[in-house]
């Protein structure tokens, strides 16, 4: 219970301080962002693709940044 | 995360087994990733484009290749529909295949999927479906995401849920069905921290209930003179959690430098980390290269063994599963893409190549057949490893 108060005071304080902070990077500075070379997934197709063969190879799964996938091609 | 740029004087004016291919991991689908990858980093649609690639492993013993199309196309700039089709065509002679003395087998999986996208305001839902069929093993997927652009466009939220239901058979037995069913529930955020770096982190649970051994797969007893085989035996549950944290920086020229960080546990005892890094750089208008490498590590399920003795064979769950097992794989890859821009209903097109060299190292699973078994004596086979290649080699158009 305890925990949780502590948690939940927490919470608040980042609410709060959140409320303070404005957004620092504005939409006109975010040319170098939007370069497809800052793209992890720029080809889903192909990007897919080798999500699904390391998957498939590996036990750890999960936290792609999407669904994940895989086939047992062992 | 897929970042619109917005001109500042708009901005100013107003203001993204033995038979081996089937039976582990085919949890869902290729195409949750193809569908579901722009889903969470965009309040955009996805882009307008087709892909037509054809893909190829080889490597184990395996060779895995086929087709792959993604076509995609928006609606009124508020919908957006994406279908794939995708074959696998398995040709395997893996060590499984070996270890088991069986002769090298092939076959053919099929996946198709579609996905549905709505964009209301900063909000964007998914919703898709995924089928995947072979001889022995059928599987469908649902899926729903939803993702939020706040602070100022600064941040995206997104979570996601996954039903998948499998139908396992096995070619030589008739009287063999069995079910898996699987549950998944993930959430991210990724976040712009500055004018050239952009930060992703993203958790995702997964809950399977079924069966979820391989049916073709058996373990090694030694029984001090020779080995035994008996069928693998596995629990009917898994749960497991993942995290990954993922960093884009843009560089002082026209490059980028990534990075993943991955970590994994599940309820059968496995642990696994992973990193790579990844530098993406337009040379020009027409040439993009990507270059990466990345590293894996996992620990062994508390049931695996490369060979039981009579005694720890009895235990209640056992497996031989070299995915199960103590490794390392280290890759590297290399990309390039030529692209042509046009003034027509087409406005541009590329060719793609891209290719990734594995190296697997196994630390307890050890290259078990007659001749190493006779040539270095039972329980003496050396460690087994591999080297592999992925490529793809692929088509691209934007409308």
């Amino acid at each position: 219970m305890k925990k949780i108060i502590t948690l939940l005071f927490i919470l608040q304080l980042l609410a709060l301080s959140a409320c303070s902070v404005k957004p620092w990077v504005k939409p006109y500075h975010r040319a170098k962002l939007a370069n497809e070379v800052m793209q992890y997934d720029r080809d889903p197709i192909s990007d897919g693709y080798i999500h699904h063969v390391r998957q498939a190879r590996e036990s750890a799964r999960g936290a792609e940044g999407a669904g994940g996938g895989g086939c047992g091609c062992n | 995360m897929k970042v619109q740029e917005v001109p500042k004087a708009q901005v100013e004016a107003a203001v993204v087994a033995t038979k081996n291919i089937s039976f582990i991991y085919r949890y869902f689908s290729l195409t949750l990733l193809l569908s579901a990858s722009n889903l969470l980093y965009a309040v955009v649609l996805p882009e307008e484009r087709a892909d037509a690639m054809y893909h190829r492993y080889d490597g184990g013993g395996m060779v895995i290749d086929g087709p792959s199309i993604l076509v995609r196309k928006n609606i009124a700039e508020k919908y957006s529909i994406a279908a794939n089709y995708y074959i696998d065509s398995v040709s395997s002679a893996s060590i499984d295949v070996l270890t088991s003395g069986a002769s090298e087998y092939t076959e053919e999986r099929i996946e198709s999927s579609l996905d549905f996208t709505y964009l209301e305001d900063k909000s964007l839902i998914n919703i898709g479906y995924t089928t995947s069929q072979e001889n022995d093993y059928e599987a469908s997927s649902f899926r729903i995401d939803f993702s939020q652009d706040f602070f100022g466009d600064m941040s995206t939220l997104s979570m996601g849920f996954s039903q998948g239901n499998d139908d396992i058979t096995q070619t030589d037995n008739e009287n063999f069905s069995e079910k898996l069913e699987r549950r998944h529930y993930r959430i991210g955020l990724a976040q712009i921290l500055t004018r050239h770096l952009i930060a992703n982190i993203n958790y995702e649970s997964i809950i399977d209930e079924g069966y979820l051994q391989n049916p073709y797969r058996f373990i090694l007893v030694n029984t001090g003179t020779a080995y035994n085989v008996e069928a693998e035996r596995y629990p009917n549950t898994r749960n497991s959690d993942a995290v990954s944290l993922k960093l884009s920086y843009h560089l002082p020229w026209s490059a980028a430098i990534k990075s993943r960080l991955g970590y994994f546990t599940d309820s059968w005892g496995i642990k696994s980390q992973s990193i790579e890094l990844d530098y993406s750089q337009q040379l020009n208008k027409r040439w993009l290269v990507d270059l990466r490498i990345r590293q894996y590590q996992q620990g062994e399920a508390d049931f695996y063994a490369n060979a039981f003795d009579i005694d720890s064979a009895l235990q209640t769950f056992v497996g031989r599963d070299k995915e199960l097992s103590e490794y390392s794989s280290f890759s590297v890859g290399l990309g390039a893409s030529y692209e042509w821009t046009f003034n027509h209903r087409i406005e541009k097109a590329r060719v793609n190549f891209q290719v990734d060299y594995m190296l697997f190292d196994y630390d307890n699973f050890h290259e078990v057949t007659s001749e190493t078994t006779a040539s270095f004596g039972i329980g003496n086979e050396p460690l087994y490893s591999f080297n592999a290649y992925a490529l793809r080699l692929f088509f691209s158009i934007w409308y």
